[in-house]
């Protein structure tokens, strides 16, 4: 009966990897053939990833992606901060739902639809008080920094929510400012909610097509654009090598990011060992004496 | 200059101020701004639509509110079958994505607890890869002599390709791959803290597991289908990528036509009335997923 159950377990799970990684794989097999038919084996080589770094659009829009990424990431990761502590810590306050439903609402919004809001909003803007002028970097990161923060807020807010807040109310009691008190003990504690969030702000901002491609002005294009330019003739190999460096780069991180909490389950686990150790000595030694 | 600094906000004003600013401004006064073009009218130039207020010599403001651009919505069949259509498409693939993606939770959340972090990780994965390239893979695989065609004549099933790229098909597929994970994620946080004794209850009161599984984990799970639905489904229904690298260049959808009568048309009145059409729809699903959502994260108000 278990095993029945287990067997099916099995083939479930097998099933849908397989849904999720073919495509994955099958990119990375066909960035090392040979033939420009991209699913016609015509042999191993590398010379698409040549060919990839030598393409200076790409490359000049990889770098302009990159840029708006971490500057997006960065600045969406301080909004969003604050716009979770406020949901999270603040209690009801007149507003509270408004800024609430700000918060999600980006998460499902059509993208077709913030990324023709935004432009209407920088061309009013334009307009009324000159700025921004023209659109392109600044247009992009504003509209990155909108779109992505929500998910930063998201993240923090449930970091907080589960967060014992005890020790926050002991440093209250001590005396500390609120200030002090988020800088020296929340912050620490949801360090690593904050560097998930600023890791997926960056994603989503270097893979964003279709609100960038309405705030964007002319010559700053970004990577997913000029990747949706070549796709749309068709496949191109290079572009199975970009995807092969950017899975790689993806998989590395996972890994790094996997070790490194399995060691600091490992170092929770010892310490928290060694307290119930000396608890133990020190209870039989309170019992002698 | 010291009673100007002491009108500015301080401590948590400042503090909820910031982003309650930064999201108005950028999220929600632009919604007020796409309402008011989608009541202009086209003008070449730029940008290419007229102004709604008008000084007129007397310093009176005159109005001019444009409702063509409703009506044309109205009239013109065009934008009536993309509606339907989007909302056909989303609909079906919000269903797919339930009926694959409600197994595999349920299977992860069932498996050891030191197994379950991993299978969670493999699902995220592919979501930490560009959404891009991943529907990208999908012309490779499903294009005439691509690998699916030629794994289906390899095994004998067809003696000839089928056209899969460019049909309606293709579509599905495409948004069921790249949205699965957000139906994992939610179904897969509700079953995995479902109290498992309430099935021992059930199997002690004579319930097979079947029945059990339609009695109390279906039951139990539906705030997490509804939350994964509309994680899906919203979306979905704007979706442009998707449709426009997989699915036939005729294919009506939304997303699409908006694109078009911005990029291509030029016309930002219309453009801005498909918007406007289309979020009325989606704002009841919208704050439904909202309340959902507020409520998940602990709503914060128990302090």
């Amino acid at each position: 009966m278990n095993q029945g159950r287990n067997v099916l377990r099995a083939i479930v799970l097998t099933l849908g990897f397989a849904f999720l990684y073919i495509p994955i794989v099958s990119l990375i097999v066909y960035s090392f053939n040979k033939s420009r038919l991209v699913t016609v084996w015509g042999g191993f080589s590398t010379k698409w990833y040549g060919e990839l770094l030598r393409n200076e659009q790409i490359l000049n829009a990889a770098w302009l992606s990159l840029k708006v990424a971490a500057i997006a990431a960065t600045l969406a990761v301080v909004l969003g901060t604050l716009a979770g502590l406020v949901l999270a810590r603040f209690g009801p306050f007149k507003g509270r739902t408004l800024l609430s439903g700000l918060t999600t609402a980006p998460l499902v919004m059509p993208e077709v639809i913030t990324g023709l809001s935004l432009l209407l909003l920088f061309v009013t803007m334009e307009q009324l008080i000159g700025w921004p002028q023209g659109r392109g970097m600044t247009t992009i990161i504003i509209s990155h920094i909108t779109f992505t923060m929500a998910f930063v807020t998201i993240i923090v807010q449930s970091r907080l929510a589960q967060m014992d807040d005890s020790l926050e109310e002991a440093a209250m009691d001590l005396g500390a400012r609120p200030h002090k008190v988020f800088f020296l003990i929340t912050l620490p504690i949801i360090a690593p909610a904050l560097m998930s969030g600023w890791l997926l702000a960056f994603t989503l901002s270097l893979d964003d097509l279709v609100i960038t491609s309405f705030v964007a002005g002319p010559g700053s294009s970004t990577l997913p654009m000029v990747i949706f330019s070549k796709v749309r003739l068709g496949v191109s190999p290079d572009i199975n090598a970009l995807a092969t460096i950017l899975v790689l780069i993806v998989a590395v991180g996972a890994l790094i990011a996997g070790v490194f909490t399995a060691r600091q389950q490992k170092i929770r686990d010892r310490d928290a060992q060694m307290a119930l150790a000396a608890n133990q000595q020190m209870i039989e030694s309170l019992k002698k004496g | 200059m010291d009673r100007v600094l002491r009108l500015l906000p301080r401590g948590r004003a400042l503090v909820t101020a910031v982003p309650y600013v930064w999201l108005l401004l950028f999220f929600l006064i632009p919604f007020a701004i796409v309402l008011k073009i989608s009541f202009s009218s086209t003008l070449i130039a730029m940008p290419p639509y007229e102004p709604l207020l008008h000084w007129t010599a007397e310093k009176v403001v005159q109005i001019k509110l444009n409702f063509g651009n409703y009506a044309f919505l109205v009239e013109d069949n065009l934008y009536w079958m993309a509606y339907l259509n989007s909302i056909k498409v989303a609909a079906i693939s919000t269903l797919l994505c339930l009926l694959i993606g409600y197994p595999i939770a349920y299977s992860i959340a069932r498996s050891n607890p030191s197994t379950r972090n991993i299978l969670m990780l493999l699902i995220v994965l592919p979501f930490w890869t560009s959404f891009l390239l991943r529907v990208y893979a999908w012309i490779g695989i499903l294009k005439n002599n691509g690998l699916l065609n030629n794994f289906l004549m390899w095994i004998g099933v067809i003696d000839q390709p089928i056209q899969m790229l460019q049909t309606d098909f293709a579509v599905y597929v495409g948004i069921v791959y790249s949205y699965l994970p957000f139906m994992i994620l939610p179904l897969y946080a509700n079953l995995e803290k479902m109290d498992l004794t309430l099935l021992e209850a059930a199997a002690d009161l004579g319930c097979r597991p079947w029945q059990a599984f339609y009695k109390v984990t279906l039951p139990l799970s539906v705030p997490g289908i509804i939350a994964g639905c509309l994680l899906v489904f919203i979306p979905a229904v704007g979706e442009f990528v998707i449709p426009s690298l997989l699915g036939d260049p005729g294919m009506l959808m939304i997303g699409k036509v908006l694109w078009t009568e911005f990029f291509n048309n030029r016309d930002w009145p219309v453009a801005s009335a498909v918007a406007i059409a289309l979020l009325l729809f989606l704002v009841i699903p919208i704050m439904y997923y909202q309340r959902a959502q507020d409520a998940e994260a602990g709503g914060g108000v128990h302090r």
